[in-house]
């Protein structure tokens, strides 16, 4: 079974986020990048089946300034081969980074993708999905417990409460992860250097996906406002403690 | 193309879910604003339409392949119910089931989609929206501009009561295209979350933590505290996933809605999907030492100390 994991590069957002002048998008230069948590699950889940069940990995990411890092740190992992797609505006929306990737896509052999099932920029809607429909593929979101049999494979689609269906899925087919079977594994710096140094380098593709705002346009990006959040209680760790108590005391007399 | 808001309903085990009365409530108000109808989208295998009555209209249609969700199933025949019925505005639940059907209906359709919203509201011949980005920490005002739009909800953005009414409204039926995906989905049933674990909802007092709490080897700092306060541990998904605890253990959009009088949140960022979990606990103390915590807007009180020195700190205390 060959695997294809196009990951998304997202603003981390434990930094602190800034608006742009013009209001609209964050402030692009201060933004620093890492990988999607859900699609670092969605490669995991990949290497699992791939060393399960053989076949490849093939990861493709759109180019920004931790790219080749993800890309190379993927190879360490494992991955066969990682594809970095140019020529794609920082500011892309899911539309127009399913279409690079999509067109990216063409000459990979694949029974299945595997990308994270949501990301913290997708305000025009999943990756997964949107690819999926691209392709005329079905697609799957939200999905834990995968496992083949044959051609087959079985995944479980997680609801509210902890209730999960079962669906049995025939590639090709898209799945939008939720969690890898275990924590992501570790790429140790050291290898990922030397496969830097030993690997052909990245393959590249020039991508000419314009960033088309598909009709819903953002006219206003802001922080929310702060002021009716938490009341923050001042004082030292055992003067916040002993507030916190009160409150605590209080609540359960 | 019409003024009518299409909401589409979503149902598990024979039940509407909470976000379509969620929708219908807010349908309403949008389908007053454009002087359309409010529809509703009732795909599945014969299930009745008692209780949508806060719709003007069911648009119903039935196969064996509706009875439970089906994303290939469902996206042809909400697909074929949207090209029919031609909605301003189609409102999908930003749920595990929404997911799969708004972005792929976007693109089937070419109408766009805007996700993860938490308000919509017409204004003048738009349809504006405002999403919540970047965890809960950016928010995003969009206008859909064109003749049609798709717009996904944040479960509990709008109260469900508002649209809970009594009675079926007038049905339309439409027959299943006949193509409804070639069955390379298949749904072979539903599993249900394993017992004999802390049932996490039934608890007054819950000490919830998160990836501030770094490694398993700390969880037995929280346990104490919990016990010391009489309540239980739960979590935000990263411990799960990472099987520090048990999945049923984990507070939000996948995991369990919870309501006690405490609920004092450690090392919890506060992301959208945690906070649907747990914004309606009657007191909620959060420590974090991001300042910026999105958590931060749902608590009642808070704390930026570390919560390795609140905790043993607050043990002793209550102990």
């Amino acid at each position: 079974m060959n695997i294809a994991v196009p990951i998304k590069l997202v603003p981390d957002v434990a930094e602190e986020l800034e608006i742009n002048d013009d209001g609209n998008d964050l402030e692009r230069d201060y933004v620093s990048y890492k990988v999607n948590e859900f699609c670092d699950h969605a490669l995991e889940e990949a290497l699992q089946l791939k060393e399960a069940h053989g076949g490849t990995v093939t990861v493709l990411a759109l180019e920004r300034d931790e790219t080749e890092k993800a890309l190379f740190t993927a190879l360490a992992k494992g991955v066969d081969r990682a594809i970095k797609i140019t020529g794609v505006d920082e500011d892309a929306n899911s539309h127009t980074a399913a279409t690079a990737m999509c067109e990216a896509l063409a000459d990979v052999e694949y029974d299945v993708v595997m990308t994270g099932v949501q990301a913290a920029d997708d305000r025009d809607g999943q990756l997964g999905v949107r690819m999926a429909s691209m392709l005329g593929i079905p697609h799957v979101s939200a999905v834990s417990d995968i496992s083949v049999t044959g051609d087959v494979m079985t995944v479980h689609k997680e609801y509210a409460g902890g209730v999960m269906a079962k669906f049995e899925v025939t590639p090709k087919v898209v799945l939008g992860v939720q969690s890898a079977r275990q924590t992501p594994r570790y790429a140790p710096v050291s290898r990922v250097r030397q496969i830097m140094k030993e690997s052909g380098g990245l393959d590249e593709k020039e991508s000419d996906a314009s960033n088309d705002d598909e009709g819903a346009v953002v006219r206003r990006m802001y922080l929310p406002e702060k002021g009716e959040g938490a009341q923050m209680i001042e004082g030292d760790a055992d003067e916040v403690a002993a507030k916190i108590a009160e409150l605590l005391n209080a609540k359960r007399s | 193309m019409s003024n009518d808001i299409l909401v589409v309903a979503e149902h598990l085990k024979g039940a509407i879910s909470d976000v379509t009365f969620e929708l219908l409530g807010k349908g309403r108000e949008l389908a007053t604003a454009t002087g359309g109808s409010l529809n509703i989208a009732l795909l599945s295998s014969g299930l009745s339409s008692d209780g949508l009555g806060a719709a003007d209209k069911v648009i119903r249609v039935d196969h064996d392949r509706l009875g439970e969700f089906n994303p290939e199933a469902y996206i042809v025949a909400l697909a074929a119910v949207v090209e029919q019925s031609s909605p301003r505005l189609t409102l999908i639940g930003n749920t595990s089931m929404g997911m799969d059907l708004a972005a792929a209906l976007s693109v089937r359709q070419n109408i766009p989609l805007v996700a993860y919203a938490l308000d919509v509201s017409i204004d003048g011949d738009s349809v504006v929206t405002t999403s919540q980005l970047y965890g809960g920490k950016v928010y995003a005002e969009s206008v859909i501009a064109g003749d049609a739009g798709i717009v996904s909800v944040l479960a509990g953005s709008f109260p469900a009561d508002a649209g809970r009414k009594e009675g079926a409204p007038s049905e339309e039926s439409m027959d299943a295209p006949e193509a409804i995906g070639d069955g390379r989905v298949v749904f072979k049933g539903l599993v249900e979350p394993e017992g004999g674990d802390v049932d996490i909802t039934q608890h007054d007092y819950l000490v919830a933590v998160g990836r501030g709490i770094q490694s398993e080897d700390n969880l037995p700092l929280v346990e104490e505290l919990a016990k010391a306060l009489g309540g239980a541990v739960c979590s935000s998904r990263p411990i799960v996933d990472s099987k520090w605890l048990p999945k049923t253990r984990q507070v939000g959009k996948s995991g369990l809605k919870v309501k006690p009088k405490i609920y004092l949140a450690l090392g919890i960022s506060g992301a959208p999907e945690h906070i649907e979990g747990m914004k309606d606990a009657e007191l909620i103390i959060a420590v974090n030492s991001d300042e910026t915590a999105p958590i931060f807007e749902h608590a009642h009180y808070g704390t930026t100390e570390d919560l390795f020195d609140i905790v043993p700190a607050l043990t002793a205390k209550l102990s």
